[in-house]
């Protein structure tokens, strides 16, 4: 049996942003509640109040506004394997979402929630992080958008109030030229937390030579991460296979991870140097098709 | 926390039921009597408690009863019965996918939400499909052989 809450149920997002507005700072918005609950049964978190996002009809939309890619505070894991937008816009997200969990917690699980959830190990995060994204964070009567970078605080804690939601996550369209990769190392390949994952994204010149590069990472830091080192190291450069070495090394340098019940700090730089090492390979052997 | 009426529409019958915040929709289903939904783990890892909601496969652990307020919701046991049972459930037993049966009316419910979707899966798509859904005793392997063999038998015109 789960502790005891109230659970408050608006009907339409400026209802919600009114009951968050009433009710902060002692409240917790749920959706999927994927996380939330088993944190909820095993004592992570205690709230006294609850309100429900689940199903708000304004937030279940993925649509593309001029440049952008709009993504929903209520679309789930499931919702972006089935849209023809993310795939054509966002692939590196839908590599993640097809990693994510299972699909019985797919059905459930939302975009925002395993953002606002804030694990080092999100597997959303690295995409979105190589996607440039940005969260909107709604409240009463106001909103803003917060670059994804400067979103996570630190382990389960992000720049969000409690009086605000996430309404949507905004993708720039990368250009033309720019490719990105997921990558997952887990205790099993499916259903599993990430030992390490990431992505990486390569844009490219007309010649193939990489303009600039994005990598981030998770579960090797208290949150998702960006590697500036090891991006510079690809910028302006051809992805040979020194080139991708020394990024891949940079890349390991720049995690600080931790020992867990789910691999060894040790093992989590090893094998970061590795997966960022063959994610790059893969954009070097396309460059030459 | 007081309880609240919600509309429950089970394997096409409907209750009403007044239930506090905290129940889950695991808890809501076996106390109305459908003891076919299993409580496994309570947290999302082993699929013992998976139903359809509103046609979509989910861990009814995961899901608070309110939230389920006016939906549809089918279990293992609206799929088919002992005497007329779903050709998955045929298949499953015919192949040896079942062994102590725990995990088994989660595996029917998540291969339905799979063969509704996709009526000719590729093997590597059913293990996908499964991947919520823990079984401690088969191996799998039997299961994955009885939901190729229900996709056939679906495909051969029953039901």
């Amino acid at each position: 049996m789960l502790p005891e809450f109230e659970l408050l149920m608006p009907r339409s997002l400026p209802e919600a942003l009114e009951m968050l507005a009433g009710s902060a700072p002692d409240v917790l918005p749920i959706a999927g509640g994927t996380n939330l609950i088993p944190d909820m049964r095993g004592g992570r978190y205690r709230p006294g109040l609850l309100l429900n996002v689940a199903g708000l009809p304004e937030l279940c939309a993925i649509r593309r506004e001029e440049e952008w890619l709009v993504i929903g505070g209520g679309v789930t894991i499931a919702d972006l394997l089935d849209d023809p937008l993310v795939a054509q816009h966002a692939p590196v997200l839908r590599e993640a979402a097809r990693m994510l969990a299972s699909p019985l917690v797919r059905n459930r699980a939302t975009v925002a929630g395993n953002l606002a959830n804030a694990s080092p190990a999100a597997d959303t995060a690295p995409p979105l992080l190589v996607l440039d994204a940005e969260v909107e964070l709604a409240s009463r009567g106001e909103s803003r958008r917060v670059p994804l970078r400067e979103f996570f605080v630190h382990v389960r804690r992000t720049v969000r109030r409690p009086d605000e939601l996430i309404t949507t996550i905004r993708i720039p369209l990368p250009p033309a030229g720019s490719s990105a990769r997921f990558f997952k190392v887990a205790l099993r390949n499916a259903d599993a937390i990430a030992v390490v994952n990431g992505a990486v994204r390569v844009d490219r010149d007309g010649a193939g030579r990489c303009q600039g590069a994005r990598i981030a990472l998770g579960a090797v830091a208290p949150t998702p991460i960006r590697v500036p080192e090891a991006e510079a190291a690809l910028e302006g450069q051809w992805l040979t296979p020194e080139v991708i070495a020394r990024a891949a090394r940079l890349a390991a340098e720049a995690a600080r991870p931790i020992d867990d019940l789910r691999g060894s700090a040790a093992y989590r730089q090893h094998v970061t140097a590795v997966m960022v090492r063959r994610a790059l390979a893969e954009h070097g052997t396309r460059n030459t098709e | 926390m007081e309880p609240r009426p919600i509309i429950l529409t089970v394997n096409g019958r409907t209750h009403q039921v007044a239930l506090k915040p905290n129940v889950t929709l695991l808890h809501a289903l076996r106390d109305l009597g459908y003891t076919d939904v299993k409580n496994g783990c309570e947290k999302g890892d082993c699929g013992a408690c998976t139903v359809l909601l509103n046609g979509k496969a989910v861990n009814s652990c995961l899901v608070l009863a309110w939230q389920a307020d006016g939906a549809q919701i089918t279990t293992a046991a609206g799929l088919g019965t002992v005497d007329h049972p779903h050709p998955i459930q045929e298949a499953l037993a015919d192949s040896g996918g079942i062994q102590c049966g725990f995990c088994t009316p989660g595996i029917v419910v998540a291969a339905k939400a799979l063969l509704d979707r996709n009526p000719d899966p590729t093997e590597e798509e059913i293990r996908e499909a499964i991947s919520g859904n823990l079984c401690r005793c088969t191996g799998y392997s039997l299961i994955i052989e009885g939901i190729k063999a229900a996709a056939a038998r679906l495909a051969g015109g029953e039901r």
